[in-house]
């Protein structure tokens, strides 16, 4: 700003009139080349959040060279968050420049293919620059941020390209493109989202992680910015970055039920599964929904924004209103499809259909999508080779492991051999293949034993005695009666501590979760024996059981056993209160007074 | 930014005062600067938000939304929109920020100046007074409010925008380019305003004090270029008034006062020719002008779609009959009729 003004006797008014505003003004306009204190200083902190932004954001190239995208490293160890559908035609591996104008390799980890997220790692160093998380909830519409990424893959120079903007809108609902992409809660922001920005982050004015960019509305204009894009909230990603670890295809999470607007402007079931948990909690067809998952449900698009920010399993509180009276539940939520249909849409499937995409617009290379595809003009990132795709480097062969239902196996052993190491230090179970007695009390009154064997339980209770044995459908012995099956949960569990996950069968990582009576998300292991499907839930701290669900059969309740009150048992850490959860009902606490565990598996102590 | 570097003679009592203005003014300025730095326009999001609404109409075949945007105007319930073939329907929906649904009257519409005023029924509501809107100049930051592309529904907030004024310039500088109805001057702003659903929408200063109406979508078809403009409020503001006076009242079938004079008008006795009537709303488009007729001298051509009869809308050929049964056959006729993207008005009167 400046004001040149001739006549020299008006120098005596500008003269007055500053003091006149400085008298009135906190903050000192000075009529001079200075900028005020105060700009300078917001100036200074954008630089530096900018700075560090820039640090953090990687530009990701596929091997081929084809395509790429954007991303961001959150991790000192290299695990950095993209698009789903950049990753995908990435595959396993993929090339990610940083702003030190390194090229490192990179693997993937785990893809949640509904909310269009894919976890990858750099690899070469455990210092990579990283940016922090913040809390998208606390954005509001009007605040300052900025996208940083490779729109055009312009990057050439592996500089990333930063655009500034406004939160147009938050908790936004966009509605699935093809089949899988759904944005459930995003951030709408007129900072420009061009192709290639996609997977890249957009961090709020402080610069800390508030979303990932993915989507834009692209209509008539073309495949560029038009000023709405939108990025998936960091909130909901933290929900399902401990699936994403996991190196598995993550899918998201589905009531069982429809929600419709009713005339009077609420929000209600419109259709309900009766094989849902929902329906076993209690929920009906016409029932108002009041809240879920801690926010209160006023439309149809607030209901799937709550509901498409969580993963599949998860137990989420719904309080829903019937005849004027408020109750409330914990429901399990299913998975949007069967493990079976998710592989089949990701694994044996070409690249999804990019988001917005018209039909019939499909580009001939899988590049980076949205998008044009890059002017062939432009100078190539060096990784672009002149033939075909570069092979695998020998290097990164070993931390690339695809099995069915896996993006990449090998990430799921690193996980399930953290838990299994956290927990093995409360004592080493291996040699203890005998059989475990146990003698307590039980809440409801009397007297408990349980006999555990490799592969059967008996049991005395106050209701009487009884017998699992494996060689019998277990789903058909849930004994003692009205326990959903603690007999056979029981023995389950003594197989993990025996075996471990390695030797159990199929058992791998799940992810986080929580769990009833923990704030923090805890880590879940899944193990198949039998026909029972059991769910292990441990300590991400302590590496402690603190819990499991033995699903008998698929569409009914488990048994959930609660370990409490760990205590030294010979140099073993075994829990001395067991509370046992029969669908809505506490089956009973059994305290256990003592716990003895034969060494081979001659019978003795 | 445009302070005088041209001096002209000031005297030098008033030269203080006028000083003090300028410098004030640049503090606004500079207040606006050191919010885009370091704050934000949370709160001037927040105040503007709830006069902001919905609205939904024809439309929804393709490249045509049945929706755009409007603001409220009055602790009555008006509201100010764009003029548009969304207002041309029987029901028009209008949504309020706090997701309560109203079904809105069409107050009136200056489609010269692409102006339309909605009216719902409702207590007191938060709205924007006109006569308080600001004028801008180039330089300044603005907020665009708006529905585009639908997003938001129910009780789901506008989206927001922000930009400069990049010019302030008129509309139809080049004819056939950018054609619209609306002649005068524009903001021009380089926030991406041009978006399907974004018309009616709210431009606010950096404080949220209205400014502007969000324009239709213009594309140039020589470049296939957007504009992203809005209408100053201070251009509207009469013709605003005048509807709300009632006096662009549609339809007089719909006012029990409105009296048939014994002879009145006809499309015969003008010489107009109409398209079959065969829908239920068959657009008013002239099939055949019947020479040497006061139409054919006032130099209307088949294929001239009318809009309005003497400020009326008349959006079907039945309207446009029933419209013509209230005008003497003595009284001259005002027709407002669209050829190709241009508007046009004629009077007409017989011999």
């Amino acid at each position: 700003m400046r004001i040149v003004m001739r006549r020299p006797n008006l120098f005596a008014n500008i003269a007055c009139a500053i003091a006149m505003l400085s008298l009135c003004m906190t903050s000192t306009v000075a009529l001079s080349a200075e900028p005020p204190k105060s700009v300078l200083e917001a100036e200074q902190r954008r630089i530096e959040a900018i700075g560090g932004a820039c640090r953090a954001a990687i530009c990701v190239f596929s091997r081929g060279g084809q395509g790429g995208g954007s991303g961001v490293v959150i991790t000192p160890d290299g695990y950095a968050l993209t698009n789903y559908h950049v990753a995908k035609p990435c595959g396993e591996f993929m090339q990610c420049s940083m702003n030190n104008g390194v090229l490192y390799d990179a693997v993937i980890v785990g893809i949640d293919p509904g909310g269009d997220v894919a976890l990858i790692k750099l690899l070469g160093r455990d210092d990579f620059p990283n940016a922090t998380l913040g809390d998208s909830d606390k954005l509001r519409v009007g605040d300052w941020c900025f996208a940083v990424g490779n729109p055009f893959l312009l990057a050439t120079d592996f500089q990333p390209t930063v655009s500034y903007g406004l939160v147009s809108g938050v908790h936004r609902y966009q509605y699935p493109a093809g089949t899988l992409l759904e944005y459930a809660d995003c951030i709408q922001t007129d900072a420009a989202i061009n192709p290639g920005n996609s997977g890249g982050p957009l961090f709020n004015a402080k610069g800390e992680l508030v979303g990932i960019n993915g989507r834009g509305s692209f209509e008539k204009r073309g495949r560029v910015n038009v000023g709405v894009g939108y990025a998936i909230s960091i909130n909901q990603i933290k929900k399902f970055l401990g699936h994403l670890r996991s190196g598995r295809i993550v899918d998201h999470a589905t009531l069982g039920a429809t929600v419709a607007s009713s005339e009077a402007s609420t929000v209600v079931v419109s259709n309900i599964l009766n094989s849902s948990d929902a329906y076993r909690r209690g929920l009906r067809y016409g029932d108002e929904l009041v809240a879920f998952g801690g926010r209160p449900i006023t439309t149809v698009n607030g209901f799937k924004n709550a509901l498409g920010t969580f993963p599949r399993g998860w137990r989420i509180p719904l309080t829903y209103r019937r005849d004027g009276e408020n109750r409330e539940i914990l429901v399990r939520l299913a998975g949007v499809h069967s493990p079976e249909e998710l592989i089949q849409k990701v694994q044996k499937q070409p690249a999804p259909a990019p988001p917005d995409k018209k039909p019939g617009d499909e580009p001939k290379n899988p590049g980076e999508q949205p998008g044009p595809k890059p002017d062939p003009k432009k100078p190539r990132p060096p990784t672009r080779p002149r033939r075909g795709p570069a092979p695998i480097p020998d290097r990164v062969k070993p931390l690339i492991e695809v099995r069915k239902g896996f993006t990449n196996r090998y990430f799921n052993r690193l996980e399930t051999d953290r838990i299994w190491k956290g927990f093995s230090a409360g004592g080493d179970f291996q040699a203890m293949n005998g059989v475990w007695q146990m003698s307590g009390a039980i809440s409801t009154g009397g007297s408990v034993e349980m006999t555990l064997d490799v592969e059967s339980a008996k049991g005395m209770f106050p209701a009487g005695e009884f017998t699992v044995n494996k060689e019998a459908d277990l789903s058909e012995q849930l004994l003692p009666r009205n326990s959903g099956g603690i007999g056979a949960a029981m023995m389950i569990w003594r197989r993990l501590l025996t075996l471990g996950p390695k030797r159990f069968g199929n058992a791998y990582f799940v992810g986080k979760a929580p769990l009833r009576g923990h704030t923090e998300l805890v880590d879940v292991v899944f193990g198949a024996y039998d026909v029972a499907e059991t769910y292990f839930y441990f300590d991400s701290e302590s590496g402690r059981l603190l819990a499991i669900e033995m699903f008998p059969d698929v569409e009914v309740d488990p048994c959930e056993v609660y370990f409490q009150d760990y205590r030294d048992v010979n140099g073993r850490m075994l829990p001395h209160r067991l509370e046992i959860h029969y669908g809505d009902r506490l089956f009973g606490v059994v305290q256990c007074e003592k716990w003895t565990l034969a060494a081979t598996a001659d019978k003795g102590s | 930014m445009k302070y005088s570097r041209t001096q002209q003679p000031i005297r030098a009592g008033l030269s203080r005062w006028l000083l003090v203005a300028v410098v004030l003014a640049c503090c606004h300025n500079v207040s606006d600067h050191v919010r885009a730095q370091s704050g934000s326009y949370v709160d001037a999001v927040a105040s503007v938000q709830p006069k902001i609404v919905k609205i939904y109409g024809a439309g929804g075949v393709r490249g045509l939304e049945a929706y755009q945007s409007g603001f409220l105007i009055s602790k009555d319930g008006h509201i100010l929109t764009v003029w548009s073939y969304v207002l041309d329907s029987d029901q028009i929906i209008v949504i309020l920020n706090d997701g309560r649904r109203f079904a809105a009257e069409l107050v009136g519409a200056y489609p010269q100046m692409d102006i339309a005023v909605l009216k719902i029924d409702t207590g007191q509501v938060e709205h924007f007074t006109l006569k308080e809107s600001v004028e801008l100049n180039s330089g300044r930051r603005v907020l665009a409010f708006s529905n585009l592309f639908g997003v938001a529904t129910g009780d789901e907030p506008a989206s927001v925008l922000h930009g400069v004024v990049s010019a302030v310039s008129p509309l139809n500088a080049r004819r056939g380019a950018f054609a619209s109805a609306f002649r005068g001057d524009v903001y021009i702003v380089d926030a991406m305003t041009n978006n399907p659903g974004a018309a009616g929408g709210a431009l606010t200063d950096g404080r949220g004090q209205i400014a502007g109406l969000v324009g239709k979508e213009l594309r140039n078809s020589a470049d296939n270029t957007w504009l992203n403009y809005a209408i100053p409020i201070g251009k509207v503001a009469p013709a605003v008034s005048d509807i709300i006076a009632g006096k662009a009242a549609p339809r007089r079938i719909d006012d029990p006062t409105a009296k048939k004079p014994n002879d009145s008008l006809t499309l015969q006795a003008l010489g107009i020719v109409l398209v079959p009537d065969v829908l239920d709303k068959t657009p008013p488009y002239v099939d055949s002008v019947i020479p040497q007729s006061p139409a054919a001298k006032a130099k209307i051509g088949p294929d001239d779609l009318i809009l309005f009869v003497n400020g009326r809308i008349a959006s079907s050929v039945k309207a446009v009959k029933n419209e013509l049964e209230f005008i003497d056959r003595i009284d001259a006729v005002k027709l407002t009729i669209q050829r190709k993207q241009e508007l046009t008005e004629v009077e007409l009167r017989l011999p």
